[in-house]
């Protein structure tokens, strides 16, 4: 089975704090199509082992591959195209830009990984809002009118757009309530699912565990600030 | 997409883009507009006159006698006798000349009196002549012909009876109502201080100033017309001559400057408005100083906003950096966001000087003789845009670069 992510010997710590290492993980890899439920305490490095598989930040030593690709030594434009075109990424908020309206917020991501300039709207984002229940009449709305629940379905519609081999997920649904949440559960794996995604959830809520195949504790995958 | 982007982001911003635009917008319309009345009436002073070699008055700065000769503004000092002026209008080197007689007016325009020479010889601009677009040079001593403002202003057509008063005041006291003028042509427009001035014949300034009634009385009938055309006053204001050649014209302005019987000053036209602008020319730079910085003022202003919201715009960095966008994109979109202000301010700041432009010129030609085109965008103002444009990009490289540091840091 091809490897989607694999860490080796990664080390991470802020430029502010150099000798207090956040992440120090040996050896830590994801599957293709694996969708893996990491949970730990605030606080723990989740948010910045995540922005080390978008590219967002690089690590101070070892190997971060995605999808086969060496982030480490990629330059920062690289990055930043690469994240554009492969991986997705939804918050718990500000996902969208509040005064633009969700055609718009799914164009934007998609102008950022493609060299198309698409002027006209595209059967493929409306197809994608249609399919997370959001009326025709909200999609020219700025999505600060919209509903929380909706901005985060359009959420993963952006998120979506670029069809992304990997999507990052990081506590989206803290800030929903139960109905919403279930919605947005069911959207989501739905959709990773048939679009052959590998998913990377993080959350503290490990009543959502049980939509996943696999489960991870980050204190298990990271060392640091165990050994002093 | 991305002036989408950056339209709806200052849209979201409405309350302080718009004092942005507004200030920005007030700097361009004063930096234009000072540039253009600056160039215009500069080029309306200079294309007043044209073709005199030399102008004559009674003894005064060269400055006061072209003012009042030539712009009809202020008043003479003095005035000449009309012996002199035949003594120097016979002078050989003399081609032509023109004897001005002013101090009447008529609803607020000046009245000039003069010969139908003056419409022969005398041209403005670039050596134009005065043409009529009704009617023709006055020929009797009651004919009457109008600049093309007054005819315009007071709705004077061919055949109209009108009234000269004494003095110069809008409402004057003393109408000579016994003398009827008669309107015989209408010039066309020069955007001169001719199209404001009431043209009669010397003749005709006699004849205001004789009075008729009291010769009826005396004599029991009125003048004849042989009588009244034999008419001329006993002085004159002023006179411009045309000289046989250019090479003349030290000769003759020393000669007359010399001349005994009476003091006069002879100017050439040119020299004294190179004089009059160079008087003006203090003043002209003060005030472009000023628009300039008022303009730096309107750009640090955008600058501080610009900067301000990139604090509260944290977030929207963090999300643009995580679907994609470079750093440097935050730069350009910042500097997309200044421009766009910047270009909305010279919309609104070009059209509002423009309306501005065609309330006031008429006011600015009958009470200050100055004659504004409407043609904003001259060369010189489109080199002033062009600057504000760079002067934009340059002065929000500030906050741009602030915007591109957060977007390299935000994770």
């Amino acid at each position: 089975m091809t490897m989607a992510i694999q860490l080796n010997d990664v080390r991470f710590a802020y430029p502010e704090a150099p000798h207090h290492p956040v992440l120090n993980i040996k050896s830590w890899s994801v599957a293709t199509r694996e969708h893996v439920f990491i949970h730990g305490p605030s606080g723990g490095g989740k948010s910045t082992l995540l922005n080390l598989l978008s590219g967002m930040l690089t690590a101070n030593a070892g190997q971060v591959s995605v999808l086969g690709e060496r982030l480490d030594t990629m330059g920062g434009q690289q990055r930043d195209r690469f994240r554009a075109k492969h991986i997705g990424y939804i918050f718990q908020q500000f996902n969208l830009i509040p005064y633009i309206d969700a055609i718009d917020n799914i164009r934007l991501a998609h102008q950022f990984a493609s060299n198309v300039r698409q002027y006209v709207l595209s059967d493929e984002v409306k197809s994608l809002l249609s399919a997370f229940h959001i009326p025709q009449a909200d999609w020219y709305k700025p999505v600060a009118k919209l509903s929380f629940g909706q901005q985060q379905r359009i959420a993963i519609a952006r998120a979506l757009i670029n069809k992304p081999q990997v999507l990052i997920a990081d506590e989206p649904t803290s800030s929903l309530d139960q109905n919403n949440r279930d919605n947005f559960m069911s959207a989501l794996m739905t959709l990773v699912s048939e679009h052959d995604i590998t998913l990377l959830f993080v959350s503290h809520d490990i009543s959502l565990a049980n939509h996943f195949g696999r489960i991870d504790a980050l204190s298990d995958i990271n060392a640091a600030g165990k050994d002093n | 997409m991305f002036i989408r982007l950056a339209s709806k982001s200052l849209l979201n911003r409405k309350g302080s883009a718009l004092l942005t635009i507004m200030a920005m917008s007030v700097s361009i319309f004063v930096l234009l507009g000072v540039e253009h009345i600056r160039s215009q009436s500069k080029e309306s002073f200079n294309s007043t006159i044209s073709g005199a070699d030399l102008i004559v008055g009674a003894r005064t700065g060269s400055l006061n006698l072209l003012l009042y000769s030539v712009f009809r503004l202020g008043s003479p000092t003095n005035n000449i006798d009309w012996k002199t002026y035949q003594y120097v209008s016979a002078n050989p080197k003399v081609a032509w000349s023109i004897p001005i007689s002013l101090g009447d007016s008529h609803k607020g325009f000046r009245v000039m009196g003069t010969t139908t020479d003056y419409f022969k010889y005398f041209s403005y601009g670039k050596k134009r002549q005065l043409t009529f677009t009704h009617g023709k040079p006055f020929a009797k001593v009651f004919d009457v012909v109008l600049g093309s403002q007054v005819a315009k202003t007071l709705g004077y057509q061919l055949g109209d009876k009108i009234v000269l008063a004494h003095g110069i005041g809008k409402t004057s006291f003393s109408l000579h109502n016994n003398s009827p003028f008669e309107v015989a042509g209408i010039l066309s427009a020069t955007g001169t201080p001719v199209d404001q001035t009431v043209h009669v014949s010397l003749q005709g300034i006699k004849a205001v100033h004789t009075d008729l009634k009291k010769h009826i009385e005396t004599y029991g009938r009125a003048l004849t017309s042989e009588q009244l055309s034999e008419l001329h006053p006993k002085t004159i204001t002023a006179f411009m001559l045309g000289l046989t050649s250019r090479m003349a014209t030290f000769g003759v302005q020393r000669d007359i400057n010399n001349y005994r019987q009476d003091p006069l000053t002879a100017i050439l036209p040119g020299v004294a408005l190179a004089e009059l602008w160079q008087m003006v020319g203090l003043l002209e730079n003060t005030l472009r100083l000023i628009s300039g910085l008022i303009l730096i003022s309107a750009l640090l202003g955008l600058s501080a906003m610009m900067l301000a919201s990139i604090k509260e715009r944290e977030r929207e960095i963090h999300l643009l950096r995580v679907i994609g966008a470079p750093a440097f994109f935050l730069f350009l979109l910042i500097q997309l966001e200044a421009l766009l202000i910047s270009f909305m301010s010279m919309l609104i700041g070009t059209t509002s000087l423009y309306l501005c432009l065609i309330m006031t010129r008429d006011l600015l030609a009958t009470d200050f003789g100055l004659h504004i085109g409407l043609n904003i965008l001259s060369y010189n103002n489109i080199l002033l845009l062009l600057l504000v444009v760079s002067a934009t990009v340059v002065v929000s490289t500030i906050p741009s670069f602030t915007a591109y540091k957060r977007a390299n840091q935000s994770v």
